[in-house]
């Protein structure tokens, strides 16, 4: 019964696929072919493809992967810290992510946009957002605190993968530009003029977690960056934890597999590799720019600290686990290898050091000086045109607490008093 | 009588549910290990194994998706949908195949599944955390909408949407969960019916309809308006959809003047349909218009300023000085 489909869609290795994929089925460590330049050890190793990228990164370069890598790390340190003392509502914790969020965030290039999960603060810091504003969120004094447009960085999304279709419509547009500025360079070319120079060819990266990637709109994110072959790169941290469930829920082979059923490549990489994870993505975004369509990046990092200033991971996963992954820390792996190669000095980690501490404090300062909001900002933002329902309620607001703030007495009692006044009663 | 906070009593509803009936399961995210986000669900895995109590993918319209599947071979799903502001994926499973399967079916079908969605804000909490989104659901035909209290109501309230053969959204008051008070878990006495409201407080010059996180407000403004002299009634709505407009009518009948008060926004809410079915109901027992409270037209504000957008003793207050001042 059931009628079959064309062989030349199907040729049988789909079967063959399949016993491949359970073979690689997530079983704890990481299957071999995992990209890893920079192992735990601190020593480099090769890769045919990414090792040329790379050798593009020169001492200072990689030093100053270090310094961002520390910079977030005593960042996150500061803004736990603020929550702690209550002087942020929530914070969202980025340690032992470092390099897959400064790998990642310096491969992209100013003209390329972003599209961060909640917990990006790394990728924040490369694109030059400044962490103050950052906190706003977190403080509850905004749901957004900077202009995505200043920066190409793209509000937090608290909704799980919402943004990863924003990314491809985002690259959607990009691909349409390209076709604009084409035929207008065209036009411009028979007249004879100079067109300036081209917009540069960007391409948008998705962030999502392992555990976003469950949601149905990665899924439909992924069929029209194929369909349409948009310059976008899907990158997912898997830091093996969507709060207290772990990967092997969502899935069962390594989610860079899945980009084969796409039809764009899929490469997991060592997210606690900062040079691996910022070949890879360079890469990526090479591919993406050069108009040969998506990628999916995985990287393969973990979650050392709680979901969330609220989360309390020992109900759900041994210390064994966070220890194991300790030992792969990005950040002590690099230092190795520098001070292995002689590429920075003692006086260079001093000043790493220096430089976290004048961050925190920077951050402790603003915070504490961070505006209260209004709520009539609320009003105002609400619609971009005039809306007479919010005029109403807002006019009402303004006589409403105008209510309040010529009396001295409790404000239940000054309501009551000069409502029932009025009232006559 | 035990004295137990709400998310105990959910907790205790649900260990009574999968005790009582073998078909009933629970699904969500983070809902075994960690016990839900709320601890809604604590401990119960260990009591009833990984296949009553379903740590999911992380995927709403999964979870409806696939309980709505579980219902149809026989099963009584529960799912958690951790936040309010979460459960829009499951929208579209919730309102065009949950709502409509009985109606389609011409009544063959049943998809007896159970939804706890904690809503509701005044926790300080930054964005999606806060919502009310229960009108958009009440909008919908199919679905059975309730929402608790106080414990007492909530550990009966959880077990009779169990036992419901219709589709019931339990909306848990997030900012109440840890409030306290008498459970008798013998027998639900007044409780008895989920669908009802219940008066909580008799008055004779104004009624203040509330349910949900707003009930313990609209007490405490009734209380203060009693110190000023006027005696006012308090109903505790319990059920949004069906919506007991008879004891709210009866209610109106006596005092003449309504105010309805939820943390939703006032346009299109709730309110405004009690407004329309008591100005239907009870005009000529009318002294004044009815008047709504609730939230402004415009996305749930930040934590800094919620206490601006959400209604408190003050709002309701004054909404009760304009209706005693026709
Ligand atoms: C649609 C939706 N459902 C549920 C949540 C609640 N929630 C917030 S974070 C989270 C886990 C996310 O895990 P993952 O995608 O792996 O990202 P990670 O937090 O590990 O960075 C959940 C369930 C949400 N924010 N959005
Ligand atoms: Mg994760």
């Amino acid at each position: 019964m059931g009628t079959h489909l064309p062989a030349t869609e199907f040729d049988g290795t789909a079967v063959d696929d399949q016993r491949e994929a359970d073979a690689e089925a997530v079983m704890g460590e990481p299957p071999a072919q995992m990209v890893q330049l920079l192992g735990p050890d601190g020593k480099l190793g090769f890769d045919p493809v990414f090792t040329g990228y790379a050798e593009k990164l020169t001492a200072e370069k990689l030093r100053g992967l270090y310094a961002d890598m520390a910079a977030i790390r005593r960042f996150d340190v500061e803004a736990t810290a603020l929550q702690r003392q209550g002087q942020l509502a929530l914070w969202v914790p980025l340690t032992g992510q470092e390099a897959a969020q400064i790998g990642s965030g310096r491969a992209s290039q100013p003209q390329d946009y972003i599209f961060p999960t909640y917990r990006e603060h790394g990728v924040a810091w490369t694109r030059n957002v400044d962490l103050a504003e950052l906190l706003r969120q977190f403080r509850g004094v905004s749901n957004g605190g900077w202009n995505p447009k200043d920066t190409n960085f793209h509000l937090y999304t608290l909704v799980l993968a919402a943004q990863t279709l924003h990314a491809v419509g985002y690259a959607m547009g990009i691909q349409r530009d390209q076709k604009l500025a084409a035929s207008s360079a065209a036009v411009v070319r028979s007249d004879g003029q100079d067109n300036g120079a081209a917009a540069p060819d960007a391409a948008v990266i998705a962030y999502f977690g392992d555990g976003a990637s469950s949601e149905g709109d990665v899924h439909e994110s992924m069929v029209f960056a194929s369909s349409y072959n948009a310059p976008v790169v899907f990158f997912c941290q898997n830091n093996h934890w969507a709060i207290s469930v772990p990967t092997n829920v969502q899935t069962r082979v390594p989610l860079s597999n899945r980009a084969k059923g796409y039809g764009f490549p899929g490469i997991r990489v060592d997210g606690n590799d900062v040079i691996a994870v910022h070949a890879v993505t360079e890469w990526a975004l090479e591919h993406a720019r050069q108009g040969k369509g998506p990628v999916l990046i995985e990287a393969f990092t973990y979650r050392v600290g709680a979901h969330t200033t609220a989360d309390d991971p020992t109900k759900y996963r041994e210390s064994e686990e966070e220890d194991a992954w300790r030992a792969k820390d990005p950040l002590k792996r690099l230092e190795k290898y520098l001070r292995a190669e002689g590429l920075a000095d003692e006086a260079f980690f001093a000043k790493v050091k220096a430089d976290g501490d004048e961050l925190a404090a920077y951050v402790r300062r603003t915070t504490h000086d961070l505006e209260t909001p209004d709520i009539r900002s609320a009003f105002a933002n609400t619609y971009v045109e005039a809306h007479p329902l919010v005029a109403e309620e807002l006019a009402w607001f303004e006589e409403y607490s105008a209510g309040f703030a010529t009396e001295e007495e409790p404000a239940r009692q000054a309501v009551t008093a000069q409502a029932s006044q009025e009232a006559g009663h | 009588m035990t004295t137990m906070t709400i998310a105990k009593a959910i907790n205790e509803g649900l260990r009574t549910a999968l005790t009582d009936n073998p078909k009933s399961l629970l699904m969500g995210e983070d809902i075994g290990a960690l016990g839900g986000v709320y601890r809604v669900t604590d401990g119960l895995i260990g009591e009833f194994g990984p296949d009553r109590v379903v740590d999911t993918p992380l995927a709403e319209s999964g979870i409806i998706g696939t309980a709505i599947g579980l219902a149809l071979r026989g099963y009584t799903p529960v799912c958690e949908i951790q936040f309010d502001g979460f459960v829009f994926p499951g929208f579209n499973q919730i309102t065009t195949q949950l709502a409509k399967m009985h109606a389609r079916s011409n009544g063959n079908l049943t998809v007896p599944v159970v939804i706890r969605i904690p809503y509701g804000g005044g926790i300080g909490s930054v964005e999606h955390h806060s919502e009310s989104p229960e009108a958009l659901f009440a909008h919908t035909a199919g679905l059975r909408i309730i929402t608790p209290s106080n414990p007492h109501d909530a550990y009966w309230m959880i077990q009779q949407a169990v036992d419901c053969q219709d589709p019931v959204i339990i909306f848990e008051p997030k900012r109440r969960y840890w409030l306290k008070g008498e459970v008798d878990v013998e027998a639900p006495g007044l409780a008895e019916d989920p669908f009802k409201a219940h008066v909580l407080r008799a008055g004779t010059d104004a009624t203040i309809v509330a349910y949900g996180p707003l009930v313990p407000v609209a007490l405490a403004a009734a209380n203060a308006a009693e110190e000023d002299g006027r005696s006012v009634e308090v109903i505790d709505l319990r059920s949004i959809s069906p919506l007991d407009f008879d004891t709210v009518t009866a209610s109106v009948k006596k005092t003449g003047r309504l105010i309805v008060a939820h943390e939703a926004p006032t346009f299109g809410g709730i309110g405004g349909e009690i407004a329309a079915r008591i100005s239907e109901r009870a005009f000529h027992s009318l002294e004044a218009p009815v008047i709504r409270v609730g939230g402004f037209h415009m996305p749930y504000p930040v934590a800094k300023v919620e206490e601006d957008y959400l209604p408190d003793i003050d709002r309701i207050l004054e909404a009760l000085d304009r209706a005693l001042s026709y």
